[in-house]
């Protein structure tokens, strides 16, 4: 295929650790907005935060409630399978094994839920010993609804597709279910280290 | 980030059913609207292209590029009816 | 390539000759995709400005701001490149002279491109279908195409929505129901409508032309969209 004389990507950058971007990964310096259906808008009045499913006691939370919660902020570099990656990324949320906390569950598998139907599936051990969070806040400021505000989840160790936009709770499952995007044919697990872009990888 | 429409993934059609599908004809199994491709809602920038009936909002296809290859998912239609072709 | 035309500051003309370019219909775009040399690539698609009569294939590129493909068409492009294209793609939003009209086209921005296209045909082929364009534009300045509007044998009537020159007694705002219903055929006239430009303006346009008592069946439309990237 022809190349494009003096053609480079956008806000690719190369003095970088190559050891910190992923196999077939681009650096970039902007934050792409990716979706797959309309932003929600749901009122924080109407807003909740549930973990249902294999639990003994689902539970729920108004923003109110779930803004109580301890909170951390992280800096983590996160990987999107459409190839960028965006390194130092500085986030403020509630850590899953917090809300987790007193929630008694043979459960192995989380789907996380969402605002306008979108799901994603994970293993429940990716998502605690401080591998994940329910973030509210990005670089200091809220989260912007165009990149999942109010809330979305943060697993940054594996494809960002799996970091749920709009998130509204986590399903605690004794199997595991395909998300929307492992339904077409993304890979089930997600680890940027191993390219795990689609199923079969 | 606005929705397109149909007429952004005519090229993508093209590849996957080597047809110039924008004016087929898909009914939404969700609320039954229906109207020609090139109207529907499109959110290209995603790690597929997701096709949304514009009343509802339900998924109508989606189409993933795996490696060179496009897979398309059309499950969403109740009906879809390839229009003419305007032209080869 | 043959040749590169700068249209406005933001804005370019691609001229080219596709070797195997078998046509195309008035309306339709292509995509053009560019690979770097680590192998990245992009890709995005452009409507045809030129019509079929005319000699060469043109594209007209908008720099986008956050643009990727847009700002190297723009800016880095030189005679003598190659450019990968495929195309022509699309089969709606196209019009031909045997259709017939009245022809009515809203554009806001670089949605009028797909319009000098049809224009462009209407006159080579010798249409007498009575054809109107409204074009949105920021500025005087920011409208494509300025000394070609007026050749085209069309009725064509700018909106400048930002910035006006002075002694301008054309329309200063954006487009909304009064407007188009001051530009527009009657209803009874059954116009074949299309709309072009960025999602936004061509809802706000679709919607009013409808509530106006416009055929809905009757209203193409083709969004255009900056690429998401914050």
């Amino acid at each position: 295929m022809p190349i494009s004389r003096g053609f480079r990507g956008r806000g690719r950058r190369d003095d970088v650790d190559p050891g910190r971007i992923p196999p077939g990964q681009y650096l970039t310096g902007d934050f792409p907005v990716l979706s797959a259906g309309p932003t929600p808008h749901t009122p924080l009045s109407e807003w909740t935060f549930s973990i249902r499913g294999s639990v003994d006691d689902p539970v729920s939370w108004s923003w109110d409630e779930f803004r109580a919660f301890p909170s951390e902020t992280v800096t983590r570099d996160i990987h999107c399978v459409t190839k960028w990656s965006k390194l130092n990324t500085v986030w403020t949320g509630v850590s899953v094994d917090t809300l987790l906390e007193g929630v008694e569950t043979s459960a192995e598998y989380v789907l996380a839920f969402c605002d306008g139907g979108y799901t994603t599936n994970v293993p429940l051990e990716d998502v605690t010993g401080g591998r994940a969070w329910v973030a509210y806040g990005y670089d200091g400021e809220p989260l912007d609804p165009e990149h999942g505000g109010p809330a979305r989840l943060l697993v940054p160790h594996l494809y960002f597709w799996k970091s749920a936009k709009w998130l509204r709770g986590l399903e605690l499952r004794a199997d595991d279910e395909a998300g929307f995007w492992e339904t077409y044919g993304y890979h089930n697990y997600g680890d940027p280290w191993k390219e795990q872009r689609y199923a079969g990888d | 980030m606005d929705a397109l429409d149909g007429n952004a993934i005519a090229g993508q059609l093209v590849e996957v059913f080597g047809a110039e599908l924008t004016t087929a004809t898909g009914v939404c199994a969700g609320c039954g609207a229906s109207g020609p491709v090139a109207e529907l809602e499109v959110y290209l920038e995603a790690p597929g292209t997701v096709v949304r009936c514009r009343s509802c909002k339900a998924v109508l296809m989606v189409l993933v590029s795996r490696r060179g290859v496009t897979c398309v998912d059309l499950h969403g239609f109740a009906q879809f009816d390839v229009g003419r072709r305007i032209r080869e | 390539m043959v040749e590169l035309l700068d249209e406005t500051p933001r804005v370019r003309s691609v001229v080219l000759d596709p070797p195997d370019w078998g046509g195309h219909l008035a309306g339709q775009h292509v995509d053009v995709r560019l690979t770097a040399e680590d192998g990245y690539q992009a890709q995005r698609s452009y409507s045809i400005a030129s019509a079929p009569e005319d000699e060469h294939l043109v594209l007209t590129v908008e720099r986008l701001d956050d643009g990727e493909v847009s700002p190297y068409l723009v800016d880095e492009l030189r005679p003598g490149d190659e450019l990968e294209l495929r195309g022509p793609i699309g089969g709606y939003f196209v019009w031909e002279a045997s259709t017939g009209g009245p022809l009515l086209l809203v554009a806001g921005g670089s949605g009028v491109v797909p319009f000098r296209s049809m224009l462009r045909h209407r006159a080579a082929a010798g249409s007498d279908a009575p054809a109107r364009l409204l074009y949105s534009s920021r500025s005087l300045d920011e409208v494509i195409y300025r000394d070609e509007w007026e050749g085209l044998g069309a009725d064509v009537r700018f909106t400048l929505t930002r910035e006006q020159p002075e002694g301008w007694t054309g329309y200063a705002r954006r487009i909304d129901g009064e407007l188009l219903a001051e530009v527009a055929w009657p209803p009874a006239e059954r116009p074949l409508v299309y709309v072009c430009g960025p999602t936004v303006f061509v809802e706000t346009a679709a919607e009013a032309l409808v509530a106006l008592g416009h055929d809905p069946a009757r209203i193409k439309t083709e969004r255009f969209g900056a690429t998401g990237g914050r």
